[in-house]
């Protein structure tokens, strides 16, 4: 007995119940077009999360001062102040994983164009901050080093800024206008950014030289953040290390003191965030497992009810030679082409419906090829488990009884 | 077929079953051969063991005690597996039913046991199905389900089916018991015609006595003995007894 033959038996007996084999094929086509549309929904999201917080700077570091005691009441660590010039200087001394380094101060204030005003935040920093957030100067000019040294009283603005202070379309560059009382001229226009995965609004900002805000505007000398660039995503935890260490001396904490600031990185907030969505993906993957299941039972159920139905025809075959294996054979893998032609269209399926998706709901998708061979691998595994049992209840009948069965 | 080659010898054969406490002895100890060529009718009235004697013809079932060579095979030492290698060689079953597979061509219900025959070639199994097929006179019916035949030309599909492997002996139970008696003289005269003409030891198991007469031989059996073991001196042709009928009974016009 040869495959080719048993393959043939098995094929020409399930094309002699064309909608019975595609009945039972429906619960694996479910299962199986579920699974592979549910990942690449999982997956999309997860890359669509990626992407956004890829496009703030993966190798984006943040410092911030840390919660500390102070004299045994905690004190919130973003009302510290201990970042200095004294650590920028401490910082861009030999550095080794760090590249850039932008001081960040920050002030909330009303901005005035005439008769026009808008609530925004003005960030002052370096101009290095641009490469570290990875933002770019759409039109006109971002400041310099000599802006910083300066105090120049120059801005960079945001597209949201733009459209309150200047609804009509008018060209910003050049045009001064006012944060608070202190009049600053724009020198160029960011990119626009969108709204960030928390929602806020990244185009809603003005951006002028840190020493400008700290000077003129909060009058102090302490930095309210740090930003910085490791040299490279792979190379991020050696930056924080160095960080820590350069952070430490220039603070000069003890051995036993606790570090009176806290490095941040992208990755810490990327891991987070996809492990969110990882999680939505595997409870998402177990419901359509659990379908791929209840298909596997439905051709259990067929094929016994099919080996009783086909009692005699069972019996005809072992009358002209068919052994118990060559029985088995044949039911075992009609269960799998069953199952398997059922999985070939539940990943068509699959397909579809995962472009139906992105194109009616405009969801990101992302179809990953471990799901497809998963769920095909799946779908095999299910032919054999489920039909086992019926095929080896058909292959221990008795020929004679199975004859004269009616 | 002039020399008498045996096709199956039975020594002394006894099949008894256990129900519950009790033990009935379906055969009681039968002994008999078959030569090749022969046409050997089994007759016997019910619960005379003749569908015991069956099963054991066609391998099914297993004696108890006594010895049954088939083509000089002792079928009492093979098991399940070399019993249904053994069938599909060495037997060709015609059934009363028919029992081909539904929505499935003539062809391919004939090429059936050539798909458990791992020797036969794709081709070689497609020309072998199709000369048994003309060889019961049905070539122009290859590609019809057996709903779309009558059921003269099932029964003949069905002894396509048997003859397609070459086998030692067609075993045949009751073949023409769901038959009307024209069709049923058709199928004996395709019997008679393999056996005189192409030389193909036939059994055949019967209860009807009009049937026997068609044979060359005839065994009878009554509770699980051989009662009568006769040559039959003069045999009726079916073919001239299909000429003798009245033509008003020829309502089923069969090809």
């Amino acid at each position: 007995m040869n495959i080719a033959n048993l393959f043939r038996i098995a094929y020409r007996a399930l094309l002699r119940n064309k909608l019975r084999a595609f009945l039972t094929m429906l619960g694996i086509i479910i299962g199986v077009a579920s699974v592979i549309a549910m990942v690449a929904i999982g997956q999309g999201s997860k890359q669509s999360i990626h992407d956004q917080l890829s496009s703030m700077g993966t190798n984006m570091l943040t410092v911030q001062p840390a919660s500390n005691l102070n004299g045994g009441v905690k004190i919130a660590g973003a009302s510290f102040q201990t970042l200095t010039i004294k650590d920028i200087v401490a910082l861009k001394t030999n550095p080794q994983y760090i590249t850039e380094i932008s001081p960040s101060v920050s002030s909330k204030g009303q901005a005035i164009n005439g008769p026009l005003n808008w609530p925004t935040t003005m960030s002052g920093v370096d101009p290095a901050y641009l490469d570290i957030r990875k933002l770019t100067v759409k039109d006109g000019i971002a400041f310099t080093e000599n802006d910083v040294l300066t105090s120049a009283k120059v801005c960079l603005i945001g597209q949201t800024v733009i459209d309150n202070l200047f609804p009509n379309g008018e060209n910003p560059i050049g045009k001064i206008i006012r944060f608070g009382h202190i009049p600053f001229q724009i020198i160029g226009v960011l990119s626009p950014k969108g709204f960030n995965t928390f929602g806020q609004d990244q185009d809603d900002i003005l951006i002028a030289p840190y020493t400008t805000v700290q000077k003129r505007i909060l009058a102090t000398i302490y930095y309210s953040n740090i930003y910085a660039s490791a040299a490279s995503e792979d190379v991020t935890d050696q930056a924080v290390q160095e960080m820590t260490d350069k952070l430490r001396a220039s603070h000069r904490l003890r051995d036993s003191e606790d570090n009176d600031f806290t490095v941040r990185t992208q990755q810490e907030l990327i891991a987070t965030l996809s492990s969110t969505s990882g999680l939505l993906t595997v409870l998402l993957t177990v419901v359509a497992g659990i379908s791929l299941v209840i298909g596997g039972i439905g051709i259990m159920n067929i094929m016994y009810v099919s080996v009783t139905e086909r009692t005699k025809e069972i019996g005809l075959r072992m009358s002209i030679g068919a052994r118990g294996k060559d029985i088995m054979m044949q039911f075992l893998l009609e269960a799998v082409l069953i199952s398997i032609t059922g999985g070939v269209i539940g990943v068509c399926l699959g397909f579809v419906s995962t472009w139906v998706v992105t194109a009616t709901l405009g969801w990101p998708t992302i179809i990953s090829e471990s799901s497809v061979v998963l769920s095909f691998f799946v779908c095999a595994i299910t032919g054999i488990f489920f039909g086992y049992y019926p095929a080896q209840s058909a292959s221990r009948l008795d020929p004679i009884e199975a004859l004269r069965y009616e | 077929m002039s020399e008498t080659k045996k096709a199956l010898e039975i020594r002394d054969l006894k099949r008894e079953f256990i129900m519950g406490s009790e033990t009935v002895r379906a055969l009681k100890g039968i002994s008999f051969d078959i030569n090749t060529g022969e046409f050997v009718t089994i007759m016997g009235s019910s619960g005379s063991g003749k569908t015991t004697l069956l099963n054991i013809l066609g391998c099914l079932d297993k004696p108890t005690i006594g010895n049954y060579f088939l083509d000089g095979v002792d079928v009492k030492k093979l098991n399940r597996d070399e019993l249904a290698v053994l069938r599909n060689h060495k037997i060709g079953f015609v059934f009363q039913a028919y029992n081909l597979l539904a929505r499935t061509s003539a062809l391919e219900n004939v090429e059936l046991p050539l798909l458990y025959n791992k020797d036969i070639s794709v081709s070689e199994r497609r020309d072998r199905a199709m000369d048994a097929l003309k060889a019961v006179k049905l070539d122009n019916r290859f590609d019809h389900m057996p709903n779309q035949l009558s059921g003269g030309q099932q029964q003949r599909v069905a002894i396509a089916r048997a003859l397609v492997n070459q086998p030692v002996m067609i075993l045949a139970d009751e073949a023409t018991g769901n038959l009307d008696s024209r069709t049923s003289y058709e199928i004996m005269a395709l019997m008679q015609d393999l056996n005189t003409a192409q030389g193909k030891t036939i059994v055949f198991v019967t209860h009807e006595p009009d049937i026997a007469a068609f044979s060359s031989r005839t065994i009878q059996l009554r509770d699980g003995i051989i009662q009568k073991d006769t040559k039959n001196e003069n045999r009726k042709s079916a073919k001239e007894m299909l000429a003798a009928l009245p033509v008003t009974d020829d309502y089923n016009i069969s090809s």
